[in-house]
C-alpha cells in the first residue's frame, strides 16, 4: 500500500475523496452538525444526550453493562438504567449528579454526522457553556416543563446568540411530569419566542419531550399527538444551517506555519478562514501591505487549482517577500482591516476581576499581540439583555471594551467571520486563558447603535468619580477610605501635638491644615520621582 | 461553493492542531504506538508539512509485551518513511521483572507505560507529545482537551483545563510544564477505519481476520504472541479466526473472532457490531474511573 506524502507529488498517491467511496460506511460522505445543549442543573441535559445516543444505536452493549452498574451506584432513576450516566465522565461529576466540563460526543445515523457538546447548565461554568457554543451551528436549549423560563433560559439564550449560533431548538423536557399537557407547553413557547426577540436567532423550534421515557426524542410521540412538528432527531436530521458566507467573501488565509523544507520551496501553510484561492490570484500581506500572486496551491488531497475556506493549505507565492507566522494573506481585491486599537465585546473567564489598564497577551487567528484594556465602556446583564454602567468584569461577565495593541491586527468584525473575529486573552504570569473577545465593528458605521450611548449623565458622572476614587466594593475603593481616613487621622494627631505644645489653637489649626494640604503634594512629587513604573493592576486585577 | 465533508473537516482540523504545536512550541514527539489511530496521525502529520518532512520525531514507548508484528511494522514504516524514530523500554522495570504476568496489568501499565513515558518525555525534554487518544474511545477521555496541560510531575488536573473556544489554542506554559496534545480528539472509531480506507492507509495485519493461534483466558481470547506466556492447567492452544480491534501488550488485548479480511468487512463488521472498540482492552476495568485516575497521574 502507498502512503500520500513519499517524496513525489501528493497528487499522485492520495486521491481525492470523491473519487473512491466504495465500501466505506454511509457516514464518510455526511454532512456535519455540530450542536451544543444548555439548561438549567435538573433539567435533564445529559438524560437528553443519553437517551439521543441510545436512540441513535451509538451505545454499545458493554456500555449499557456498565450503565446498569453504575446506574445502581450512582443513579438517580431507581432500577431504570440513569442515561446521564452514559456521559458525565469525571468522578467528581459522577458523584455530584451534575455535569461540570465540557463532554463531546459523537454519533451517525444514516442521514447525518453529529457532535454533540453537553455544556453544564450552572452560571459558575458559563466558560465551559460558551466554548461549546464556540464551534456550534445549533444549540438545543432545555426548559423544565414545571418551571418555565428561568433566568438562566435567557442567560444560556444570550451566550448562544453572542458566540454567533443562529439556530435554536428549544426541548421542553418533563412533559411526562406535567401531564403531557399541551396548555403548559403553549404557554412556555410563547413565552420563550417573547424573551429571544431582540437575539436575532435565524430559527427557532419548539418541541415538547420527555427525555426519560424518549417521547418524541426518536419518533413522533403518541402521549402527545397535539405536536405537528417533527420529533428531535429527526428535526436535528433536516435542518438546514446555512454555511457562513465564508465562500463568497474575499480569500483570507492566516499563516500559521512557514514551510521551507529546502531553497526551492517556500509555502505558506494555514486554514483558510474564508473565500476561495486559484492559482493565479492577486493577494496582499497583511499587515505589511505588500503583494503577489499564488503560484501554487496544495490541499490535503494534494496539489490543486484553487482552494476553499476550511481547508487546510499550503500556498506558495510568485515573489520573495518576507512572511512569518501572524501574517495574513488576502485577496487583493477585498483586503482585512488592520487595526491598532478595537472594540470587543469580553466574556470575563479568569479567576480575577478584570480591571482598566490590564495588559494581556491577545491572540486571534494566528496571531499573537499585547493588548492594553483602555476603558470599560458597560457590562451587560445578560439576563435583561442591556448594558449596565461598571467598572469590574468578574468571572463571566460580558463587557464591552477598548482594547489598545502594541502591534497592527489584521481582523473582522466577530458578526462576519468567527476565525477573524473571535480572540482569546492570556494572562502573561499566569498563561491562564482569562476572557474570549468578540470583535464589534468599529464604531462610526454603526454608531446609533451603540449601547454606551443609553447611558445618562448620572451614569457619565459615576464613571468618572469611580475612575479617580474606584468603584464602590473595589479594592481600589477600600484604598481610598484608608488613606483619607490616615491623612484625617494623622491631621488631627498634628493639631492636638501643637496644641499641648503651644497652648494656640489658631496657630495649631494653620499648622495642621497646611501638613494637610502640603503633604500629599509633596508626596506625589516624590513618588513620581521614584516610580517610573506604576503597576497598580499587580495590587488585585488580573494581568500586568 | 464546496461543501466539505464530514471527514474532511475532521481531516482540517487535525492539520491544523499539528501545525499549531510545531508553530508554537520547542521539541514536539509523536507518541506512536503502531495502531490504526498512530497510523491516520502520521499520516496527518505527513500532510500538514508536504512538500517538508514533519519536524518531529516518532517515539515508542515499547512494554517489551506488544505483538511482534508490530515491531515489525514500527520499524518497516519508520524506514519507509525515513523518519526519526525513538524507542524507549523502561530499564528499571524491566530490572525489576515487571511484566503483566509477573506484576498484573495495572502495575505493568503503571510502570513500563506510564512510567516509561515520563522517564522518556524528560530524557529528551520533549515540551510537547502528540497522541493519537479520541474522545469516544472512553467517557473521561471525552472531557479532555484538545491540547491537554500537564504539570512538571506529568499529572493532569481535570478541574483545572483551559477553555479551547472556536480553534483557539492556549499553548502558552511555564518551564517543566508540558502538553499532551490529541488531534484526533474528534474522530470516532469508524472516522478512523472510513480515512483509513479512503487514504490507502497502511495498518499492521493484526487488524485483519486470519487463523491464529488463541487461548481462551479470562473470557477472552489471548494470542500466545510467544512462549513467555505459559499456559494454565486446562489451556488449550486452538487455532481461530480473529482479528484486533485495538492493539496493545499481547497478553491484555483480546481479539475478536471475525472474519473481516478486509478494510470493507472491517467497516462493514463495526456498523453491525454491539461491543465497543475498547471491550477488549484489560486495562480499562481495573476499577470504575480508572482511566481517570491514570490520566492524573501522567498516562496519555
Amino acid at each position: 500500500m502507498a502512503v500520500a506524502a513519499e517524496k513525489k507529488r501528493p497528487g499522485a498517491t492520495a486521491p481525492l475523496p470523491a473519487n473512491d467511496s466504495s465500501g466505506l460506511s454511509e457516514t464518510a460522505q455526511h454532512s456535519l452538525l455540530r450542536f451544543i445543549t444548555c439548561g438549567s442543573v435538573d433539567d435533564g441535559k445529559s438524560t437528553l444526550i443519553g437517551r439521543v445516543l441510545y436512540e441513535a444505536g451509538a451505545v454499545f452493549d458493554d456500555q449499557l453493562t456498565a450503565l446498569d452498574a453504575d446506574s445502581r451506584k450512582f443513579g438517580t432513576q431507581g432500577a431504570e438504567p440513569d442515561f446521564a450516566l452514559l456521559v458525565d465522565g469525571l468522578s467528581a461529576e459522577r458523584e455530584q449528579g451534575i455535569t461540570i466540563d465540557v463532554a463531546y460526543r459523537y454519533f451517525a445515523t444514516e442521514k447525518r454526522s453529529f457532535i454533540v457538546a453537553d455544556t453544564p447548565g450552572h452560571e459558575q461554568y458559563t466558560r465551559n457553556m460558551a466554548t461549546g457554543a464556540s464551534t456550534a451551528d445549533l444549540a438545543i436549549i432545555l426548559i423544565d416543563a414545571r418551571k418555565g423560563l428561568l433566568p438562566q433560559t435567557r442567560r444560556h439564550s444570550f451566550i448562544v446568540s453572542l458566540v454567533g449560533v443562529r439556530h435554536v431548538v428549544v426541548a421542553i423536557n418533563k412533559m411526562d411530569l406535567v401531564g403531557y399537557d399541551e396548555a403548559v407547553f403553549d404557554r412556555i413557547a410563547a413565552d420563550y419566542r417573547a424573551a429571544v426577540k431582540s437575539l436575532g436567532f435565524t430559527s427557532v423550534d419548539i418541541i415538547p419531550v420527555s427525555a426519560r421515557d424518549g417521547e418524541n426524542v426518536m419518533r413522533p410521540s403518541a402521549a402527545m399527538p397535539w405536536h405537528k412538528g417533527p420529533a428531535l432527531l429527526p428535526l436535528l436530521e433536516a435542518i438546514v444551517v446555512e454555511q457562513e458566507t465564508r465562500d463568497e467573501a474575499g480569500f483570507v488565509l492566516p499563516v500559521q506555519w512557514v514551510n521551507r523544507p529546502d531553497l526551492d520551496f517556500r509555502g505558506y501553510a494555514g486554514t483558510a478562514a474564508r473565500g476561495r484561492a486559484r492559482v493565479g490570484d492577486a493577494v496582499t500581506v497583511l499587515p505589511s501591505g505588500r503583494s503577489s500572486t499564488i503560484a501554487r496551491l496544495i490541499t490535503p488531497s494534494g496539489e490543486a487549482s484553487n482552494a476553499a475556506a476550511g481547508q487546510a493549505v499550503t500556498l506558495t507565492l510568485a515573489d520573495e517577500i518576507d512572511i512569518s507566522r501572524g501574517d495574513v494573506i488576502a485577496s487583493a481585491a477585498s483586503p482585512v482591516p488592520v487595526r491598532r486599537e478595537l472594540r470587543a465585546r469580553l466574556l470575563w473567564t479568569g479567576e480575577r476581576a478584570m480591571l482598566e489598564g490590564g495588559q494581556f497577551v491577545l491572540k486571534l487567528a494566528t496571531q499573537a499581540v499585547n493588548a492594553t484594556i483602555g476603558a470599560l465602556d458597560h457590562s451587560i446583564d445578560i439576563e435583561g439583555f442591556k448594558p449596565v454602567p461598571a467598572q469590574v468584569l468578574r468571572m463571566n461577565g460580558i463587557g464591552l471594551v477598548t482594547l489598545r495593541l502594541d502591534r497592527p491586527l489584521a481582523t473582522l468584525p466577530y458578526q462576519e467571520s468567527r476565525d477573524l473575529g473571535g480572540f482569546i486573552l492570556i494572562d502573561r504570569i499566569s498563561n491562564e486563558t482569562v476572557a474570549f473577545g468578540f470583535v464589534v465593528a468599529e464604531p462610526g458605521a454603526g454608531r446609533s447603535l451603540n449601547p454606551a450611548e443609553a447611558l445618562g449623565t448620572a451614569d457619565r458622572l459615576r464613571q468618572a468619580r469611580n475612575r479617580l476614587i474606584g468603584a464602590p466594593g473595589t479594592p481600589d475603593r477600600r484604598l481610598w477610605w484608608s488613606a483619607v481616613s490616615w491623612r484625617l487621622l494623622s491631621t488631627a494627631g498634628l493639631f492636638g501635638a501643637a496644641l499641648a505644645l503651644t497652648g494656640r489653637p489658631g496657630v495649631s489649626g494653620v499648622l495642621a491644615l497646611g501638613d494637610l494640604a502640603l503633604r500629599p503634594t509633596l508626596r506625589g512629587l516624590h513618588a513620581r520621582l521614584w516610580q517610573k513604573h506604576p503597576s497598580a493592576a499587580l495590587q488585585d486585577g488580573a494581568g500586568i | 461553493m464546496i461543501q466539505l465533508s464530514h471527514l474532511q473537516k475532521l481531516e482540517a482540523e487535525a492539520i491544523f492542531i499539528i501545525r499549531e504545536v510545531v508553530a508554537t512550541c520547542d521539541k514536539p514527539v509523536l507518541l506512536y504506538s503502531i495502531g490504526k489511530d498512530s497510523a491516520v496521525l502520521l499520516h496527518l502529520a505527513l500532510k500538514a508539512f508536504y512538500p517538508a518532512k514533519p519536524p518531529f520525531p516518532l517515539l515508542h514507548v515499547d512494554t517489551t509485551w506488544k505483538f511482534r508484528e508490530m515491531i515489525a511494522f514500527r520499524d518497516e514504516t519508520a524506514g519507509r518513511l525515513g523518519l526519526d524514530l525513538i524507542v524507549h523500554v523502561n530499564q528499571d522495570g524491566v530490572r525489576a521483572g515487571i511484566g503483566p504476568f509477573a506484576s498484573g496489568s495495572r502495575v505493568h501499565t503503571d510502570v513500563m507505560k506510564t512510567q516509561g513515558l515520563k522517564q522518556a518525555l524528560d530524557l529528551h525534554k520533549f515540551d510537547v507529545a502528540f497522541g493519537g487518544a479520541r474522545r469516544d474511545e472512553e467517557k473521561s477521555r471525552a472531557k479532555e482537551r484538545i491540547f491537554s496541560l500537564r504539570s512538571a510531575e506529568h499529572r493532569w488536573d481535570p478541574k483545572n483545563q483551559r477553555p479551547e473556544p472556536w480553534q483557539l489554542f492556549n499553548t502558552r506554559k511555564h518551564k517543566g510544564e508540558s502538553f499532551r496534545v490529541f488531534p484526533l480528539s474528534n474522530w470516532t472509531e469508524r472516522d478512523v477505519w472510513d480515512y483509513i480506507a479512503l487514504e490507502n492507509i497502511p495498518v499492521v495485519p493484526l487488524y485483519f481476520a486470519a487463523p491464529r493461534a488463541v487461548v481462551r483466558r479470562d473470557g477472552a481470547w489471548i494470542m500466545r504472541d510467544d512462549e513467555r506466556m505459559e499456559l494454565a492447567p486446562g489451556e488449550v492452544v486452538e487455532t481461530r479466526m480473529v482479528r484486533f480491534r485495538t492493539l496493545g501488550c499481547y497478553p491484555l488485548t483480546g481479539a475478536v473472532e471475525s472474519e473481516a479480511a478486509s478494510l470493507t468487512d472491517i467497516i462493514a463488521e463495526m456498523r453491525s457490531s454491539r461491543a465497543s472498540e475498547r471491550q477488549g482492552r484489560v486495562i480499562d476495568h481495573d476499577g470504575a474511573g480508572s482511566m481517570e485516575q491514570k490520566k492524573q497521574e501522567g498516562y496519555f
